[in-house]
Parts: structure tokens; sequence; C-alpha cells
């Protein structure tokens, strides 16, 4: 009766929420919102799942290669001296959102060397947050994927650290001397408490979302989920998205020496 | 007969992972205040509205982080079952 060790660490076959415990079954459908495994691998030892999380990646990254492509594709063929059109206009408003955030929030002297990055992390965790209206489990409803996202910060946070602050930046740890504990600790808590923090809130809509569903009877299914769709993938994805990328860039633009 | 079974650790479990949403209340209080203090900046100071907004969301979202904790946690006392 374990009721879903397949949610967060090891992926099962995927199926219904417990095998005998029809609790919240109303409309037919079965409660699904773990991680399934699709396909099992057995590597040097180590037992490996393609789940449906690597599939929604794989589906989200090829939406963003195809786009990025054809981004690049209408700049080139762009015309300097004609009237540019409405995609033109939107990748140049993109692409000023992104140059503009990162110079308003880093300093305008560090912020547009970043701005690639924030932007590609934004429009990642974006796609990532807004892909359970697609029908995909949002990839950032996976522990994993947000640890990740969440090291990648850690380590630029304390390369920019070495690198505009040298040895100050460890001696600073000592700095109130008995307090060196709780500096290294929230050091530390700052990758643990980012992921936390968008794996927590996209999980908490992915569950809420199964439970609505399989909660209402089949009439109120046409209209009523799309509302809470509405909170729960776009308003709340854009800002956490948001959330996670000011994060990154206050935390890195500590560091700089000004 | 045993007293202690799986049953009523799992039952034990759903009411832990009760308990545990009530520090909810500390980021709602708290992100609530933020946003009353937010509405007072910008009644005040019209022109600032892009940065006191960033700078509210920025805090909320730290503000947010415990309640966050306690989710995960009754998350996992509920579905992954740790005690059994």
């Amino acid at each position: 009766m374990n009721l879903g060790s397949y949610l967060l660490l090891t992926p099962g076959t995927g199926g219904a929420l417990a095998a005998g415990t029809r609790v919240l079954k109303s409309s037919g459908s079965d409660l699904d919102f773990g991680i399934n495994g699709y396909y099992h691998l057995e590597l040097f030892g180590q037992s490996l799942w393609l789940t449906n999380t690597h599939v929604a990646l794989i589906i989200i990254v090829t939406v963003i290669t195809v786009l990025a492509v054809v981004a690049n594709r209408i700049l080139r063929k762009a015309d300097p001296y004609k009237r540019p059109g409405a995609a033109l206009n939107v990748i140049e408003y993109i692409v000023e959102l992104f140059d503009s955030l990162t110079r308003t929030t880093m300093g305008e002297k560090h912020g547009g060397a970043f701005s690639n990055y924030i932007g590609t992390l934004f429009i990642f965790i974006l796609m990532s947050n807004i892909s359970g209206l697609f029908g995909l489990r949002a990839p950032t409803a996976d522990y994993g994927i947000t640890l990740g996202l969440a090291l990648i910060t850690f380590f630029l946070i304390h390369y920019n650290g070495f690198k505009y602050q040298k040895m100050r930046h460890i001696t600073d740890l000592f700095h109130p001397l008995p307090l060196t504990p709780i500096n290294i600790i929230g050091e530390l808590a700052t990758p643990i408490s980012m992921s936390l923090r968008l794996f927590g809130n996209m999980l908490s809509g992915t569950i809420i979302m199964a439970i609505i569903y399989g909660l209402l009877p089949k009439f109120l299914l046409w209209f009523w989920p799309g509302a809470l769709h509405i909170y729960f993938d776009l308003f709340s994805g854009a800002i956490q998205t948001y959330v996670f990328c000011l994060l990154t860039m206050v935390f890195i633009s500590n560091n700089f020496d000004d | 007969m045993e007293i202690f079974n799986d049953a009523f650790i799992a039952g034990c479990s759903a009411l832990g992972a009760g308990i545990a949403m009530i520090a909810g209340m500390g980021p709602g209080i708290g992100q609530g205040y933020a946003a009353g203090q937010g509405a007072a900046a910008v009644g005040r100071n019209p022109g600032a509205r892009g940065t006191i907004m960033s700078t509210m969301i920025l805090g909320q979202a730290v503000a947010e982080t415990t309640g966050l904790y306690s989710l995960v946690i009754a998350i996992l006392l509920l579905f992954v079952n740790p005690l059994i």
C-alpha cells in the first residue's frame, strides 16, 4: 500500500495512484501525477529509467531549438533599410527585455554580460512551467531538474565571487568569527532553497490539478479546470520563473566589487 | 494483534502532514504584510512602482520558502511514506 513511491524517488510503471483504494474516483480517470517510467535500462549496475520528465524535456528543448533557428533565420534575412516585420519586432522586444532586466538588476557595468544566460534560463523555465497546459507533466515538478538549475546558479555565484573579490570571498565567511557556521550554512542553503521553491510550487500545482481532474464529474471538466490552469500553470509558473531569475541575478550581483 | 501496524503509521503520517501545513500561516501573514507595505509605498511614491514591485515580489518569494518546506514535508509524508 505504498501510495506513490514513484512520485519522487523510484519511478514505477505508471497506472493508478493506489491499487485497491478508490477514494477520489468519480470521473472515471485514475489520478496520475507521478513520475512514470517508460523504459528501463541497466547500466553499470545502476537502474535507469526513461521517465515522462525526459520526454517532456526533449519536447521542450526541441521546440526551443526550432524557435531559435527560426529567429536566427529572420534576423539574418532582415533588411535594415526596410520597415521591420512583426516577427522581427517580437524578437527585438524579447532581447531588449532581457537586456534591460539584467542591466537594471545587476548594474550597468556587468549586467549586459549575463543577459544571455538569464534569457536562456527564463525561456526554459517558462516553457517548462506552462507545458502543463499542453498535457505534459511539467519537468520543473521533478526535483532533478530544479536542483540542476540551482546548482548552475550556485556555481555562477561562487565563480563570480572568486573572480571579483579574490580571496576576500573566503575570508568574508569568517568575518564575525562566532558566526562562521551560520555563514557557511547560509551559503549552502541557497541552492537548496531556490530549487525547493520552484519544485514545491510546480509540484503543488501538478497535484492540485490532478486531484481536480480526478474529483470532478465529467460534465464539469469542460470548463472549470481551465480557470485553475490559468492560475497554476500560467500565473504561478510565470511568477516563479521571474522569481528564480531575479534571485539568480541578485545573488550573483552581490559579489560584484562596486 | 499488533497496534503499530502499517495502517496506523499511514494514518499518523496523514495527521502529521496536516499538522505540518500549519506552517502555511506564516508565509500568508508575511506575504500579506509585504503586499500591504508595497501598496502603501506605491501610494506614497507612484513613480517608483516598478522597483517597489520587484522588491516586493523578491521578498515575498523568500518569505514563501518556509511554507514550501512544510509543503514538501507534507507531500513526502503522504506519498512516499518514509516511516513504513
